[in-house]
């Protein structure tokens, strides 16, 4: 199996389980536009390399090893479309095609690149949410200065303030952004490591509520994105 | 020494720029300062009396503007700084702040934070402590603490923090009397903070700035400058660059280094380092108890209807709607009795026949009497009901709920609050702008609420259109303002540099309107408005009696006649109403009955031309009022370009609606 068809499967089921939890294999031939034959072939292929959980009749979820690839290129992929549609005035109608077949050959240190040159942005063309990337770091600076070393990498998963449910929390892992918007963040107790909740979210893609250090606060959606928290801490 | 200070205090050496001639001499000053919400406003309330409580804004008459607190025979002036979170960021309120506690150095710092979120507003102490003023620490609304089950040790609090700490409730006064004797005795013996110490590597590197920074007193507290250069502050690195370049090199190194450890910004490892500190402090004097009562509070519980998608909104509009027709409602009838009894005491009718003298008299007091009635009706109802919302915590929620919709004009939910005060009277909703934290936000929203039906406006378009045409004319003026302040919003934010900066906005709990509160609120906007409008009125008024008996009314009849006649097609006597109308909107309608001789507008105005005519009032130039708070707040350029802007549009839209109304009316 070529990496890159492994790897629009991988999407596929990614998008298809975030909707409806498990990716009927039916839906995955719809979403490709292959044959559900060749499906469940590849599905059968992809379970064998440890990518995903496939059960017959009822369909694949992906395994921890194939969401990390899935959240990797789903990065690269909407870095590209927030690319094409604000350097290249690329149209709307063309970037998701076009990001489709540029993301399969992206090497990391482009990808980096990419989201530095576009001072890393938060969400994609249609909205999505752009996952960080997997450094090990607190916030941006080094990368906009210039003066980040290599860093190690991040081996768990970070989700987004904005992507938590109500009630959900984590400790804060990684602020996405300018220093300004990091330096207000901290200035109000949202400093790296502190233990968050999301209490609600508004009405209409409105700010969300969050409880921190015995208070609650209202934040905007958009700098609720960008704010990313580890639930490793709190499963525990 | 300590005789010279004195001396030096009485004869208000503090700072030049401040010290004004009519300031009241006093023995000591004292300034309260905290996160918002935390009860300060309350505080200052308690200890000067509500008739001397202040707008939260400290402006270039601040040093005069506080009330003044009487103790064991000292006299104290308290000033309330706006209620912030940090002196880091870089907003307005947050820097005048700092500004105003270094170059004026109070006697006495007294530092208001929230029993129930100590932590983060202890936050803020260490950044006060930092600045080495006396300082007081006072815990607020231990009540409602011990109600969550958090309990302060503030004995062990004054320990750590070396500095007198205050519980109190201010809302019912307690613990007022023990802070008036503290305020006199720190002011007297002067007891600083104790430092509060840092992680070691920060703590180093400040040690070796503030060794530097000792030998020239001129840049401030050796400790607090040293952090603040490592925390990179662009302004207050500048000015020591010029007269210590080795300290500003050694703090830019300092700052490097602390960069290169960290692997962040050296202002946010400074921001981490203080509430690491505010932690441990605040963990070693808090104690919590578990709470017996229900779980689920009763804030939980009115917010799962407030920001429900359906009921929410319509929460909104029924709050909103509710407090325009309300106020109205009940203003219409204060109105007309006021005018009734004033009209006994002389007429006020502005055209008087007479002596010069017997005119301007008369100018003069159809001022004041103008003033009087819309103010007392109309404004200080509407301002007690919404005082009386905000204070309950429900204001955040709308702010919440509409935030995207604000962001549609650059703004975000909490210019909410000026847009809903701009329905009582322009002035205090512009000076609220001051809320909202970057300068093209603050400009944007100063323009929309300059075109927000004001109590005066609406007056107009009620006594016009809604008597003379019929009330969905009414409506629909009122309805096409609203229109042309998102559209204008759209315009404007595209074509305003500068930044649009998204909301963070601290959610109070739910809980009564205490009654204090809502008076003192409601005071401190009217009395903004009292200040800056019945002067106004009272000037404006002698200005167009005089302009009358000189008999300069026809020729600005006939300059305006391009205007009034040609563009908006009304009558040539109406030039002079709407010059008249700068000083006061509704003023218009009772010239406009002088000069007719009637107050039947129907018998000489045709409906389109009533219409146009409210139109028109409803959007040229602000007030001269509003004219007055935009010069102040936002500088000449910008407070002309909103008042021609806003008269252009109102000649053009006038224009067009009169040829197009004539083709359906």
């Amino acid at each position: 199996m070529a990496s890159e068809q492994l790897e629009e499967y991988l999407e596929a089921i990614y998008d298809i389980g975030e909707r409806d939890g498990t990716a009927k294999t039916s839906s995955i031939a719809k979403c490709l536009n292959v044959a559900p034959a060749s499906v469940t072939e590849a599905l059968r292929n992809l379970s064998e390399k440890g990518y995903v959980n496939y059960e017959p009749y009822r369909g694949a979820t992906l395994t921890g090893l194939g969401k990390e690839m899935a959240v990797r290129i789903k990065r690269r992929h909407r870095l590209l479309e927030v690319f094409l549609r604000d350097v290249l005035k690329i149209e709307d109608d063309h970037v998701h095609d076009e990001a489709c077949r540029m993301e399969h050959t992206l090497s990391d240190e482009t990808e980096c690149a990419l989201c530095k040159m576009l001072k890393a942005p938060s969400r994609c063309p249609h909205g999505s949410l752009i996952q960080p990337c997997n450094r090990e770091v607190d916030d941006c600076t080094g990368c906009f200065t210039g003066e980040q070393e290599p860093s190690e990498m991040r081996d768990e998963p970070l989700v987004s303030v904005s992507d938590l449910m109500e009630g959900q929390g984590g400790r804060i892992a990684f602020i996405r952004g300018d220093k300004k918007v990091v330096q207000r963040l901290s200035d109000l107790g949202l400093t790296v490591k502190t233990a968050i909740s999301l209490v609600r979210k508004a009405p209409l893609e409105g700010p969300v509520e969050i409880a921190v250090r015995r208070t609650k606060l209202a934040i905007d959606r958009a700098i609720a994105d960008n704010i990313f928290v580890s639930q490793a801490a709190e499963k525990a | 020494m300590p005789g010279q200070e004195k001396h030096r205090r009485r004869h208000g050496w503090r700072d030049l720029d401040t010290a004004g001639t009519s300031c009241i001499p006093v023995d000591f000053t004292a300034v309260l300062a905290g996160n918002a919400n935390v009860g300060k406003s309350v505080t200052v309330n308690q200890l000067t009396g509500l008739d001397l409580a202040t707008g939260n804004w400290p402006g270039k008459t601040v040093e005069c503007a506080g009330g003044i607190l009487l103790h064991n025979g000292y006299r104290i002036r308290i000033i309330d700084l706006p209620g912030i979170y940090s002196f880091s960021t870089y907003s307005a309120e947050e820097t005048i702040s700092r500004e105003y506690i270094l170059n004026n150095r109070p006697d006495v710092v007294v530092n208001i934070v929230d029993a129930s979120a100590l932590e983060r507003n202890l936050f803020f102490t260490l950044q006060l402590a930092e600045l080495n003023v006396p300082l007081i620490v006072v815990v607020n609304q231990i009540d409602l603490a011990a109600e969550k089950g958090i309990f302060i040790d503030t004995e062990k609090l004054a320990g750590m923090l070396g500095v007198p700490v205050i519980p109190t409730i201010a809302i019912h006064g307690k613990g007022i009397s023990a802070l008036s004797d503290a305020i006199v005795a720190t002011a007297q013996n002067r007891t600083l903070p104790r430092l509060i110490p840092y992680g070691k590597e920060v703590e180093s590197r400040i040690g070796d700035l503030a060794g530097i920074l000792e030998k020239d007193p001129a840049t401030g507290p050796p400790r607090w400058t040293a952090i603040r250069l490592l925390e990179r502050d662009p302004d207050l690195t500048r000015k020591v660059a010029v007269r210590m370049p080795e300290a500003a090199a050694a703090a830019s190194r300092c700052a490097m280094e602390l960069e290169k450890l960290h692997g962040e910004p050296a202002g946010i490892v400074m921001s981490a380092e203080r509430y690491h500190a505010a932690e441990r402090i605040a963990r070693s004097v808090m104690e919590i108890r578990p709470v017996t009562t229900g779980d689920i509070s009763v804030s939980d519980r009115i917010d799962r209807l407030a920001l429900h998608p359906v009921a929410g909104y319509a929460l909104i509009i029924l709050t909103i709607g509710g407090l325009l027709i309300w106020t109205f409602v009940i203003g219409a009838g204060i109105s007309e009795y006021l005018t009734t009894l004033l009209s006994s005491v002389a007429p006020t009718s502005p055209f008087v026949a007479g002596s010069f003298a017997e005119i301007l008299i008369s100018g003069a007091w159809t001022g004041l009497v103008a003033a009087l009635t819309l103010i007392i009706p109309y404004v200080l109802p509407f301002y007690f009901f919404l005082s009386a919302i905000e204070d309950s915590g429900y204001l955040t929620r709308i702010s919440m709920m509409l935030d995207r919709g604000m962001h549609r004009l650059g703004l975000h939910g909490k210019a909410i609050i000026p847009l809903i005060l701009g329905f009582g009277c322009t002035v205090p909703a512009c000076l609220s702008c001051r809320i909202l934290e970057s300068g093209k936000q603050k400009l944007l929203a100063a323009f929309l609420v300059s075109l927000i039906p004001c109590s005066a406006r609406t007056i107009v378009i009620l006594s016009l259109v809604a008597s003379f045409v019929n009330i969905w004319w009414a409506l629909a003026l009122y309805a096409f303002d609203v229109l042309l302040v998102i559209v204008l919003g759209r315009i404007a934010f595209k074509a305003i540099p500068g930044e649009s900066v998204g909301l963070i906005m601290e959610m109070p709990e739910y809980h009564f309107p205490s009654g204090t509160t809502v008076l003192a609120q409601t005071w401190s906007r009217t009395k903004s408005l009292i200040w800056i409008v019945l002067p106004a009125y009272v000037i404006g008024g002698i200005a167009i009696s005089g302009a009358y008996s000189a008999g300069l009314l026809d020729p600005i009849n006939a300059a305006l006649s391009p205007i009034t006649v040609t563009l908006l097609g009304l009558p040539a006597v109406t030039g002079v109403v709407f010059v008249f109308g700068i000083v006061r909107k509704e003023i218009t309608i009772l010239t406009l009955a002088s000069l007719f001789g009637t107050t039947v507008f129907s018998s000489v105005l045709s409906p389109v031309q009533l219409i146009v005519f409210a139109l028109v009032a409803m959007l040229y130039t602000p007030c001269i009022s509003t004219i007055f708070t935009l010069l102040k707040e936002l500088g000449w350029r910008k407070a002309a370009a909103i008042t021609a802007t806003e008269t252009a549009l109102a000649v053009t839209i006038g224009a067009v609606a009169s040829r197009l109304l004539s083709l359906i009316l």
